[in-house]
């Protein structure tokens, strides 16, 4: 008690910089760390892999599909994804589908799949070429995405991209996942869930088909001769869908 | 005569100025316009949710009519390109016009494509990025370009100080509109992925038909001018010109022609050509009337009977020219929304359906604020049109003796 009345008669006795100055130092300090800290804090949540890191060119990630371990009727990956991405999973034709399951029938035998498709992350993607605001660009590893800050929607990407895999958001948005920004009037695609694989993640896709067991899906780096995706291309047969485009997907399919 | 014209270009008698007229014109185009930029608000608050576009027709009826206007505007600078470069001086005469028309379609194509963009606000990041791996950007270039050209080319056409320069102006407005209309064909020319486009011949046709649909415009918009001046065009004028695009919609047709036996020599390409020209619905009909029939042989035997002088003025100089911009219209749909309802080839020879309708033909039935936006850009057209001919001298000056001389040689 006899510290707060003695300040209490040093200041009536008269002025006391140094006291004034603490003061004011700790007030500065409080202010200015109540202002910058929930920005730091959103900083951190937004880059959880450290932003001077950039993505590396060391690496090129791809995945591999195994056509003939795609469950039939097997939703996950396309539950999954939207559950990541917070997309809403309506399928009409002004919906966003980023990943989606297609049945594949040969007209000659009657043989049929089931595979998901989804944007391949083209070495020489299309739609990189098309962009007139460069928003459509390709990482360093491979990965490619949409910048939600250039695009203006004029969906010359969607024209371009043999694969059908980009869609357009036609409508105001709500209940978006904070991790993956999203906008009415952008084009958007799959990330290769950008976030988790920046996080050493792998995509949800992947993750929810090999939780329901069927294995179909291997993600990893091309690059790493050791990455379980690059020892299981050295051992199977594996294609591109439109390999006459010369567009070196980073997505490869097995049974087709 | 002379001093019916005078009185007619200087509106000197207040009866001839035919005001009302003129503000009743100016109204009608203004609430196009309005009804156009009403439907931009809309769909800019609510979003393209509106509109019948969706994930499979990407580009709809409002890029139908813009790809039009551009194309047509690059084609209406043909007329002023024949005079300058060409110097041929009946088409000198008429290059003021020319020049006005070019720059009043492509403000309307432009203002269509930027309103109707998902991020119209961001046009500012259109102007200050660009990807020159993507024609689209070079498209905005030579857009930009093109208003700077040819105000520059109007200036030395309509100032007497400047004179001297239209020629050599003229000369790299002619180049840059060529470089435009190649760059607006290759937009398409330059898709990979689709069997309808992908092809190099859609720059030169894209060309081509620029020419029809810019002479057909600016045929129209002449007879007009000079009906309502009460002026009666020359025949030697109007032949000329109803042979010249009797020429250009024969070349578009031959282009059509090599474009899809070109097609029909692949078999890939069977499928695509099969629903083009046989069961793809609407396209099919809109192709086969709109673009063949009523775009094109339609004009062609209007453009070559041999008629009475009174309803030559009206056959060769609005109704055949008219049938070249519907035609204009309809290959501009089959070749915009068709192209894109036919379905992506990703596994050929195989069936393939999914929840994001893969493998069917797209629907599209555009919305009625696909209509106004569209219908907008047109009426940005018309008004800037209609302003300009009332305020600056674009009524085609003919020097009487020379085409006298040429009525006596043809």
């Amino acid at each position: 008690m006899s510290e707060p009345i003695k300040q209490q008669n040093q200041a009536d006795a008269g002025p006391n910089p140094s006291g004034e100055r603490r003061a004011f130092l700790k007030a500065g300090a409080a202010v200015t760390g109540a202002l910058v800290a929930p920005g730091v804090l959103l900083y951190g949540v937004a880059h959880s892999r450290a932003p001077e890191e950039g993505a590396s060119a060391n690496k090129r990630w791809g995945l591999l599909i195994d056509t003939s371990k795609c469950g039939d009727g097997c939703n996950d990956c396309v539950t999954a994804c939207n559950t990541e991405n917070g997309l809403n999973g309506k399928t009409g034709p002004q919906d966003n589908q980023w990943i989606r399951k297609l049945n594949v029938k040969d007209l000659r035998t009657g043989f049929v799949q089931n595979l998901p498709m989804m944007c391949q992350h083209c070495e020489h993607p299309p739609c990189v070429d098309v962009c007139p605001t460069g928003a459509s660009m390709k990482r360093a590893d491979g990965i490619v995405l949409v910048d939600r800050h250039t695009c203006i929607g004029c969906r010359y990407c969607m024209m371009a991209c043999p694969y059908k895999a980009r869609s357009f958001v036609h409508e105001p948005l709500t209940e978006q996942n904070p991790e993956v920004p999203r906008g009415k009037g952008c084009v958007e695609s799959c990330t290769f869930c950008v976030q988790r694989v920046d996080r050493d993640q792998q995509p949800a896709c992947v993750e929810a088909c090999n939780a329901k067991g069927h294995q179909a899906m291997i993600f990893g780096d091309l690059k790493d001769p050791e990455s379980a995706l690059s020892k299981a291309l050295k051992t199977v047969d594996s294609v591109e869908v439109r390999a006459d485009l010369g567009l070196n997907t980073g997505v490869r399919y097995q049974g087709i | 005569m002379s001093s019916e014209v005078m009185s007619n270009e200087y509106c000197t008698d207040r009866a001839q100025c035919r005001t009302r007229q003129f503000f009743v014109l100016l109204g009608l185009g203004g609430l196009v316009v309005l009804a156009g930029l009403f439907a931009f608000f809309t769909l800019e608050h609510h979003g393209h949710v509106l509109t019948g576009m969706n994930n499979q027709i990407v580009w709809g009826l409002p890029h139908v009519f813009a790809v039009f206007l551009i194309v047509a505007a690059s084609g209406a600078l043909n007329v002023a390109s024949i005079g300058s470069v060409f110097g041929k001086p009946m088409y000198k005469a008429r290059a003021p016009l020319s020049g006005m028309l070019a720059l009043a379609m492509l403000t309307g194509g432009l203002a269509i494509l930027v309103l109707d963009l998902g991020r119209p606000d961001r046009l500012i990041v259109a102007m200050t990025h660009y990807n020159f791996r993507s024609i689209f950007a070079w498209n905005m270039i030579f857009y930009n370009g093109f208003f700077a050209i040819v105000g520059l080319y109007l200036l030395t056409l309509m100032d007497r100080k400047l004179h001297g320069w239209s020629k050599p102006v003229g000369f790299v407005a002619f180049l840059w509109r060529i470089s435009l209309t190649t760059a607006t064909g290759s937009i398409f020319g330059f898709i990979v992925a689709r069997a309808g486009y992908n092809s190099a011949l859609m720059a030169p046709m894209f060309i081509i038909m620029s020419f029809a649909y810019g002479l057909a415009i600016f045929m129209v918009v002449q007879s007009s001018m000079y009906r309502w001046n009460g002026l009666r065009l020359d025949d030697v004028i109007r032949r000329r010109m109803k042979n010249l695009l009797a020429v250009f919609v024969a070349a578009s047709l031959y282009f059509t022609v090599v474009f899809h036996l070109t097609n029909l020599y692949f078999a890939k390409q069977w499928d695509y050509e099969r629903f083009i020209l046989l069961d793809g619905g609407i396209y099919t009909w809109v192709f086969w009337v709109g673009q063949v029939i009523l775009g094109g042989i339609i004009p062609i035997i209007l453009l070559f009977i041999p008629r009475s002088r009174d309803s030559q003025a009206f056959c060769f100089c609005f109704l055949a020219p008219s049938l070249v911009i519907l035609g204009g219209l309809a290959q501009m749909y089959v070749t915009i929304v068709g192209g894109q309802a036919y379905p992506l080839n990703m596994f050929p020879g195989h069936q393939v359906s999914s929840s994001f309708f893969d493998g069917v033909v797209a629907g599209y039935t555009p919305s009625v604020w696909e209509w106004m936006l569209g219908l907008g850009g047109i009426g940005i057209a018309f008004v800037a049109t209609v302003l300009a001919v009332r305020v600056f001298k674009f009524m085609p000056q003919d020097d009487f003796a020379e085409l006298q001389m040429r009525r006596s040689t043809d």
